[in-house]
């Protein structure tokens, strides 16, 4: 972090009880405010997926603040929203979120990636407050969230469960299995969003494994697809608000993003996968950012 | 303990089926997950009794552990049920991660382990499956060696607060225990006392390993019978009492011989009480043959464990 302070970050849910126009506002300026805390924290560890990070923010601070039915005081409470992030590397991101919401205090953020800090390269159920899943290896997360789904619809509970994932982690075949066992069981308070950036660690998706046409492939195995842009606060708040895309069936959310937004000289590149902004990037990235 | 050549066999699995039907009808938060396993898995009659809580992700082993976790998370009781060999392997990362780093609260049953697949070959065998839970933090993995066992393994599983491994055998074993028999996590049995040799044994060999001491018994050898059905935790001072009170240990376990029941107590009387071991198993993939047959080939037979043991007497100090 520079100056040895740490940017502002808000705190609590962004819920209906606000306007419409108000309420996309705020969660403009807290996925800013995010987005700097995270760069900052990113920074000062040496470690973390900035870009991808940059990627997520806005649909994960649409999602955590203004979205998910949680309370962070109690934290198990059995008909909570469950949030999976399956792009586990993106903690960074998570734990900026959930800090935000105020599920601990902002002052944890500083120990990222620390020794012994709880807030490890990747999240920790037993360490974390509001970690729904130990993500990190890719292809893990959805198979758990449709094991939520279904608990929730065994349970006749109104909990819903949403998963974020990458477009690289696609690649995975788990959760072609996953696919199938939801659209098979019709989950329709299950909803993934997929951070269609293009990139993956090491080049572009369609020239490593194509995933196109993806909206094709999620409606054959039995989901109903949307399209957002990523970046859109209140077209993603009007979507999420609005599931399922078609009742009866898992939503399939592809929100395009750009891996490393807004930032001029991290956007749209891939080496920013994991490379930590030096100081002087972190000046340039933040000036950017206010 | 009684086993003779003429009891009659028992398939574990039935004791499996029972038990989750009681464990269903007294919790309405189980329910059994299985990959396209129900009728190897004998779940018929689940199936009919509780048709919403059995649920069958398809040949999908990597989803059916981590729809596991996740139905654990959502406040549910599940009780994994799939082939042994395809389970462990094709999910060891998700056992890993989703079950055991998680510390989710979900018991799998391996079925059919071992060589139980016979002919089917070592695609379908199961004899690395112990070697590599036990090498998982958090991970419990339970042996047990007849139906009762089975069963009572089971629910101590379910109490058991974080993920739990139990192979549940598909190959005929005589009847082990009797009534007042009790399974404690952890805990091993002293079937037979004695102070020359000690074998150290597990699922479905147990019945074997008696038979080899009533044989050496014959040629005046007081041979210590261990039960040890859970390999992890192991009840380290049951094998250091052993490996002090009697200076050599013979381990016999259906599975492989490198990492599994054999090389948990070959780790602890190397660190804690050094003695001679011997581990008996199999050494490799198995060549084509039944179960019964294969367990001949390696002698994994009364007479080869009671062999084993003579010549293991000769090395002691």
């Amino acid at each position: 972090m520079i100056d040895g302070t740490a940017a502002a970050l808000p705190v609590g849910r962004i819920g209906p009880s606000k306007g419409r126009s108000v309420r996309v506002q705020r969660l403009a300026d807290a996925a800013r405010a995010i987005r700097r805390r995270d760069l900052e924290m990113v920074s000062t560890a040496g470690l973390g997926h900035i870009g991808g990070d940059l990627s997520a923010a806005d649909i994960v601070t649409v999602l955590v603040l203004g979205v998910l039915n949680v309370d962070p005081t109690r934290p198990a409470t059995p008909d909570r929203d469950r949030f999976v992030m399956s792009k586990g590397h993106c903690s960074g991101l998570l734990y900026t979120a959930l800090a935000a919401r105020g599920f601990f205090d902002q002052s944890l953020l500083n120990s990222y990636m620390m020794p012994l800090s709880p807030l490890n390269g990747h999240p920790d159920i037993n360490k974390v407050p509001g970690v729904e899943a130990n993500t990190g290896p890719l292809g893990h997360g959805l198979p758990i969230a449709v094991g939520m789904a279904i608990a929730a619809q065994l349970r006749r509970s109104q909990s819903r469960t949403f998963c974020l994932m990458g477009d690289g982690e696609l690649q995975e075949g788990s959760n072609w299995e996953a696919f199938l066992a939801a659209g098979h069981r019709g989950l329709d308070r299950l909803a993934v969003v997929v951070d269609r950036n293009g990139l993956q660690q090491g080049g572009g998706t369609e020239e490593t494994s194509r995933l196109e046409p993806l909206s094709d492939k999620a409606r054959s195995f039995g989901w109903a697809v949307a399209e957002v842009d990523g970046h859109d606060h209140g077209a993603l708040l009007d979507l999420f608000e609005n599931l399922p895309v078609a009742a009866g069936k898992p939503s399939f959310i592809i929100a395009r993003t750009h891996k490393g937004h807004p930032v001029s000289f991290m956007r749209d590149r891939v080496e920013w996968h994991h490379r930590p902004p030096s100081n002087t990037e972190l000046v340039a990235a933040l000036e950017e950012l206010r | 303990m009684n086993v003779t050549s003429s009891a009659v066999l028992a398939d574990c699995r039935d004791a499996f089926a029972s038990t989750v039907m009681e464990m269903a009808a007294a919790d309405e938060r189980v329910v059994v997950v299985c990959s396209d396993s129900v009728g190897s898995s004998k779940l018929v009659e689940f199936k009919r009794r509780f048709p919403d809580r059995l649920i069958n992700v398809g040949i999908a082993e990597q989803a059916l552990i981590g729809l596991a976790a996740g139905l654990a998370n959502g406040g549910l009781r599940p009780i994994v049920s799939a082939a042994s060999c395809f389970v462990t392997a094709r999910a060891l990362e998700q056992i890993k991660v989703d079950l055991a780093y998680t510390n989710a609260r979900v018991v799998v049953c391996g079925m059919s382990p071992g060589v139980a697949y016979g002919e089917l070959g070592p695609t379908h065998h199961s004899v690395e499956d112990v070697a590599w839970l036990r090498a998982i933090d958090n991970m419990v993995v339970v042996v047990p060696a007849d139906p009762r066992e089975t069963g009572q393994a089971l629910w101590a599983a379910m109490e058991h607060d974080g993920p739990a491994f139990i192979r549940v055998s598909r190959m005929g074993v005589p009847p082990v225990y009797g009534d007042n028999y009790h399974f404690r996590l952890g805990k091993a049995s002293r079937l037979v006392e004695g102070q020359d040799v000690s074998i150290i044994t597990n699922g479905t060999l147990v019945a074997r390993a008696l038979e080899a001491a009533d044989a050496l018994r014959d040629m005046e050898v007081r041979c210590r019978v261990i039960s040890m059905p859970t390999v992890k935790p192991l009840d380290v001072d049951e094998v250091v009492r052993a490996a002090a009170e009697t200076g050599a240990i013979v381990t016999v376990e259906e599975h492989s011989t490198r990492g599994g029941l054999g090389g948990a107590v070959a780790e602890t009387v190397v660190e804690h009480q050094p003695a001679p071991v011997r581990i008996m198993g199999f050494p490799g993939f198995a060549p084509t043959g039944s179960a019964e047959f294969l367990l001949e080939h390696f002698g994994l037979t009364a007479h080869g464990i009671a062999d084993a043991a003579l010549e293991l007497m000769k090395r002691k100090g």
